[in-house]
């Protein structure tokens, strides 16, 4: 019998390698065509840079060269799965400059289907960010709920996905008869789903273990880095634009703003960011109720204030709330039909910039489920 | 606060280095002109002063104008929850501006993007490269005399 060998292992003498490993573009734990230049140590990630640009379809320079209508189906193209939302502040600040005033039923009928597309929204951010965490079920069950949302905009706009359904003073057409029992359809589903997903994912042993305590960025830093949306209230800042500068008629409905509560991890980490997704969904939920209550039954013109020549004079500064975070559109008209320069402030360009900050010392693993929270959509990065 | 009070604020500050204030009392944006040399300082003095706290830069946008460059600063405050635009020319030969990248982080990037379009030099930037065009992109696409080039590394651009 052979005899065993003690074998010592020196521990001080042990190295791991320095090294810089390509993520992306093409990628799927990128979400669209990012490229990320991480540094290793190891295994911990010492350093990110993100490269972005792959994606660049020139949206200002093309909107200078367009008149204030045709802006409209490009915004939508910005980011591709909050369409409904992108059109909003745009639309807004022209209507303002301009000075239109539109009726309460297509103010209700915008507020219903930008809440709609938030939730869709927050469906997509959740079931992915559950994805990149190793759940696959509730990935199928919130694109299952999504189809019933984009059949409603199936039926109002045409499109499923570019909608080009909010039009500067009015709506590119009514919502038909049966809109109000389909939206109602759709919360009830919502909910119901929503459950679900606290009890198959959020409320998971291994999702909350696998997101807890990674990338916490605290509330300073947020709002240093520009952060809005999830992931600023995440960490813990009531600053919703709904709630802080009411637009259209936000001010009219009675809702919370939700944050990150830190009663699972910490405030400001992953699993909080992702929280407040969920919670919003509900709050969505809430408003849309009460739209469908304060919306005017009888059938209207939705084409009765459009206006005959849009050629607006002036600069503005507008801004709404997307699900992603603060969308902005910085429009400076010069009294002709073409805008003199439309300036997009999007919210994951300035969400995404945060993120060698908040990756920094975690695993590469985590780099992943960082980035999965950070919820980015590469259309409105680069424009 | 309103623009005015901010703007009278300001000059009783920086007396010469605040340049002019524009409010029509309209819907149109108002905001102040400030010049550059002193910009570091203003913009301090709006993140910390009580009162202004402007410590959220939503915004950062190059304007090409037929006179000049302008960089528009679009500020916030989560505080106290009033917002103030801002607003520096820069003459056209010579674009060059002191960078806030350290006042608020969020500047790096609208910086870089701004630097990117437009060509306007921020003096101070850690890290001033093209963002959304190729590394090796040649001219300043936003400006009003761009021309497009006939082609890159062999692909025709103009298809």
């Amino acid at each position: 019998m052979a005899e065993r060998k003690e074998i010592e292992i020196d521990f001080g003498r042990v190295e791991t390698e320095r090294m810089r490993l390509n993520v992306g573009p093409q990628h799927p734990s990128t979400h669209g065509v990012l490229r990320l230049e991480v540094e290793l140590e190891g295994e911990i990630v010492t350093d990110v840079i993100p490269h972005i640009g792959y994606l660049h379809r020139c949206f200002e320079k093309i909107s200078e060269n367009s008149t204030f209508v045709q802006v409209v189906p490009y915004i939508d193209r910005m980011d591709y799965i909050t369409s409904m939302n992108n059109e909003l502040p745009y639309v807004l600040g022209i209507e303002k400059l301009m000075g239109i005033k539109v009726s309460d039923r297509i103010e209700s009928i915008r507020v219903i289907i930008s809440e709609l597309n938030r939730i869709a929204s927050h469906q997509i951010a959740v079931a992915t960010f559950g994805m990149d965490a190793g759940a696959f079920t509730p990935f199928l069950f919130l694109f299952r709920d999504r189809e019933m949302i984009l059949n409603v905009f199936e039926k109002l706009s045409g499109g499923r996905l570019l909608y080009n359904y909010i039009r500067v003073g009015g709506l590119l057409q009514d919502a038909y008869p049966s809109f109000k029992n389909d939206v109602l359809d759709i919360i009830r589903k919502v909910r119901e789903t929503n459950v679900e997903i606290m009890n198959l994912l959020i409320d998971n042993k291994i999702f909350i273990e696998r997101t807890i305590n990674v990338g916490t960025l605290p509330a300073d830093v947020a709002i240093n880095f520009g952060c809005s949306g999830p992931m600023l209230r995440g960490s813990g800042v009531k600053y919703d634009l709904r709630k802080v500068e009411p637009y259209s008629i936000y001010d009219k409905f009675d809702f919370e703003v939700s944050v990150g509560d830190g009663k699972i991890g910490t405030v400001g980490d992953s699993y909080n960011r992702n929280i407040v997704r969920m919670y919003e969904m509900e709050e969505s939920c809430k408003i849309i109720e009460q739209a469908l209550k304060f919306m005017p039954d009888a059938s209207e013109d939705v084409h009765a204030t459009f206006p005959k020549k849009i050629a607006p004079k002036g600069e503005i500064y507008t801004k709404a709330e997307n699900p992603k975070g603060e969308l902005g559109f910085y429009i400076i008209a010069d009294g002709k039909n073409k805008p003199y320069r439309v300036k997009g402030r999007s919210p994951s360009f300035v969400n995404l910039s945060v993120l060698p900050y908040i990756s920094k010392g975690y695993m590469i693993a985590d780099l992943i489920i960082i980035l999965g929270s950070v919820d980015i959509v590469l259309g409105e990065i680069d424009r | 606060m309103t623009t005015k009070e901010i703007f009278e604020k300001l000059k009783n500050e920086f007396n010469d280095d605040v340049i002019s204030i524009f409010d029509d009392g309209m819907v149109s944006e108002p905001f102040i002109t400030v010049s550059s040399k002193n910009l570091i300082d203003i913009m301090l003095f709006l993140r910390d002063e009580k009162g202004l706290m402007f410590d959220y830069l939503s915004c950062l946008s190059g304007v090409d104008y037929k006179e000049n460059f302008t960089v528009i600063y679009n500020l916030f405050s989560i505080e106290i929850h009033h917002r103030l635009t801002v607003k520096v020319e820069l003459p056209k030969d010579n674009p060059v501006i002191p960078s806030v990248e350290l006042i608020w982080r969020s500047a790096d990037w609208h910086e870089r993007e701004t630097y990117d379009m437009y060509g306007i030099i921020f003096e101070g930037h850690h890290n001033l490269i093209r963002i959304l065009n190729p590394y090796d992109w040649e001219g300043y696409p936003l400006r009003k005399d761009y021309k497009a080039p006939e082609e890159y590394h062999g692909i025709k651009v103009p298809y």
